[in-house]
């Protein structure tokens, strides 16, 4: 052990190395701890009205806008949606694809906001319960409604009054969805609900739930007779007490983000809860993919447009907001995204683009089937940590 | 003089310690602060640092499973990497020839693709209707409904896979080093091949074994991308759990203070190992 640690008095050995590299470090510790306290961090809270850059809009015609992959018409295209607007405004939009994920996207910016760093985004675009954290957060800049009239006059009306953002202070849906079921008819006979995922025999092992806590868990919630919208601790217990027992029977075979639909294609699943635009487009792929309105009901969520603190070109992003609200534009970006639209009018302009598209439930559902969706409740700072953790030990233990 | 050649060492050495100094012990330090949080704090009221020792009892009550089984699939996975791993460097530096380079580059060649992109093509090929479950059906090696996507033995292959290249490589340096006339010599003495390799070749490869096997076991321990992709809620890794607790739950203390418990294990083990293993000159 010792044989080797000595050769050359005055050369470097290894052992040396270690001692002086252990000094350098203390060293290092020692200057650490100055710059960063060890004791606590402040919380991540912030007051937009402290957190606003200059709005350099009008002299800088940029607009650099981060969206999730596939949620826009080909860009590139002359005729699309994002190369009017820049023909329309004379502003150069950079338009980047890199969400993925709600709680990924927010672990990526949360030390910059949580700071009132700048992120250099002037418009992000996140599911509703993360859009309300956010906001809660302070890290969300107010739109001016006098700039964003096509918003306030063609809004759907089931998505207004969010009780996070009533007066559409700080959001702007881009596009909603329906969280339901999809099964493969090739392989598997007809799914009719939720509970039939948790429970039939012959789907064991060949079943997966979306990694989306919300969705998921308003499906059990609902299995389990609870309210997703109004629901107690204990009926949460219940709800996530069932999971945990589903997952341990081997029922589920895993929760996925946003792969599932190729194992769906593919057999090695035969039926999944599912995005309601996902299934469109895997349907014209794939006839055998059906989607199910489960007996239980839907889920109904959407992404919101939201310009985060310190964004400088805020007004531009307000006059992609209202140029996205025009009926025609927004029927021509939900003729290819196919998720449910959220305009006004669009349904009456999809006519001229795609009059195949206009009676599909899925981009214009009929006020009964919105109003047989749920939303989740909005939980507060504690039991969003309590649910979360639980809901990361049933699907990550 | 060799006063002098002592101060060139530590001079070389300042780059890569201020190197490391920022980039490792600055996010160490801040990881074990971390660990010690009040476990009640959140990112809207921040965190009060209070020494919450607690968080690593809490955090091995409710993970030792994924821990323990980490340390399973690691260690199953580096144990097959050697064995495979070994035949095929005793291969590549004894008997390739004029081969020996292009069957080198070819080890190496994997990693001309993303981690990402190879793991997700072991999907295709263990599919639950892929030509190798449909054989092992027909074999009657698997059952029926038997199946490997989603099971511990896809998560171990997919190990195994990703990391063989870090056991051949090693494996290969050492015993392409040995001098081919020891293993003559052992035959000249009448050793038979098999006591040739226990009492010579084996013992020479020693340092390609233990740099392999840490390569392989450490980074494995930790690997969340197989477990992610390959297997199923029933076969998550530790480095899963630390992955849902930090961006899922934004639990940071308890994520942290898992990270320093899988360190601390890992640096254990690996001492231990390398102490049994012989003496540092190994290294």
């Amino acid at each position: 052990m010792t044989a080797t640690a000595s050769t050359g008095s005055g050369g470097v050995t290894r052992r040396r190395l270690l001692r002086a590299g252990g000094g350098l470090a203390a060293v290092g510790l020692g200057a650490a701890g100055l710059k960063l306290p060890f004791f606590s961090a402040d919380g991540a809270q912030q007051d937009p009205m402290d957190c606003m850059a200059g709005d350099l809009s009008s002299t800088d015609k940029r607009l650099v806008v981060s969206n999730w992959t596939g949620y826009i018409d080909p860009r590139r295209k002359k005729t699309s949606t994002l190369q009017e607007f820049q023909r329309r405004t004379g502003i150069a939009v950079e338009y980047t694809d890199d969400i993925n994920d709600n709680a990924e996207f927010y672990a990526k910016v949360r030390n910059q906001l949580g700071d009132c760093q700048p992120i250099g985004r002037d418009m992000i675009m996140l599911t509703d319960w993360m859009a309300a954290r956010m906001i809660s957060l302070g890290w969300i800049q107010p739109l001016d409604a006098e700039r964003v009239p096509n918003l306030h006059a063609n809004l759907i009306e089931p998505l207004r009054n969010r009780p996070w953002d009533p007066d559409l202070t700080y959001h702007a849906p881009w596009q909603s969805g329906l969280t339901g079921i999809a099964y493969n008819a090739a392989e598997v006979g007809e799914v009719r609900s939720f509970s039939e995922l948790l429970t039939r025999a012959d789907l064991k092992g060949r079943v997966t739930l979306l990694t989306e806590m919300r969705d998921t868990m308003g499906f059990l919630l609902l299995t389990r007779g609870a309210d997703p919208g109004d629901f107690t601790p204990d009926e949460w217990a219940d709800a996530i007490d069932e999971l945990r027992r589903v997952v341990a029977d081997g029922q589920i075979r895993a929760f996925s983000g946003n792969d599932y639909l190729n194992d769906l294609a593919s057999g090695n699943v035969l039926a999944c809860e599912a995005w309601s635009g996902d299934v469109i487009q895997a349907t014209l792929d794939n006839p055998d993919i059906r989607w199910v309105v489960p007996e239980e009901g839907l889920m109904l969520w959407s992404d919101n447009m939201m310009v985060p603190n310190l964004a400088t070109h805020g007004a531009n992003a307000e006059a992609w907001i209202d140029y996205f609200y025009e009926p025609e534009v927004a029927a021509r970006l939900a003729a290819w995204v196919n998720y449910i639209c959220p305009v006004q009018g669009a349904r009456e302009a999809m006519e001229g683009i795609d009059p195949s598209l206009v009676d599909n439930p899925l981009i214009f559902p009929d006020d009964d089937a919105l109003a047989a969706t749920y939303g989740f409740m909005a939980l507060d700072d504690r039991a969003s940590l309590t649910y979360e953790r639980d809901w990361a030990d049933v699907t990550g233990g | 003089m060799t006063r002098k050649r002592g101060k060139t060492g530590y001079l070389l050495v300042i780059p890569g310690a201020l190197y490391l100094l920022a980039f490792f012990a600055l996010p160490f330090y801040s990881l074990i602060a971390t660990s010690l949080y009040d476990p009640s704090g959140s990112d809207f009221r921040g965190y009060e640092m209070t020494y919450a020792f607690g968080n690593f009892v809490d955090a091995i009550t409710d993970y030792w499973q994924p821990l323990l089984r980490s340390l399973a699939y690691g260690g199953v996975a580096t144990v097959l990497c050697l064995v495979l791993g070994y035949v095929l460097a005793y291969a590549i530096a004894f008997k390739a020839g004029r081969w020996k380079i292009l069957m080198l580059v070819l080890v190496i060649a994997p990693f001309f693709t993303s981690f990402l992109v190879r793991t997700l093509s072991w999907k295709l090929l263990l599919a639950d209707d892929g030509f190798i479950v449909n054989t092992l059906q027909f074999l009657q090696i698997l059952g029926d409904d038997g199946r490997l996507l989603a099971t511990p033995v896809a998560v171990i292959a997919g190990l195994t896979y990703n990391f063989l290249p870090f056991m051949v490589l090693p494996l290969f340096a050492s015993l392409d080093r040995v001098d081919y006339r020891l293993i003559e010599a052992s035959g000249d003495l009448y050793a038979n091949p098999i006591t040739t390799f226990f009492k010579v070749t084996w013992p020479l490869s020693l340092p390609g074994v233990v740099s392999g096997t840490l390569l392989t076991f450490i980074p494995a321990v930790g690997d969340y991308i197989n477990a992610e992709l390959l297997g199923n809620t029933n076969t998550r890794m530790i480095g899963n759990v630390i992955q849902s607790l930090f961006t899922d739950a934004n639990d940071y203390p308890a994520a942290a203070a898992l990270s320093v418990i899988l360190m601390t294990m890992i640096l254990a083990l690996v001492l231990v190992y390398v102490r049994r293993a012989g003496t540092e000159e190994l290294l």
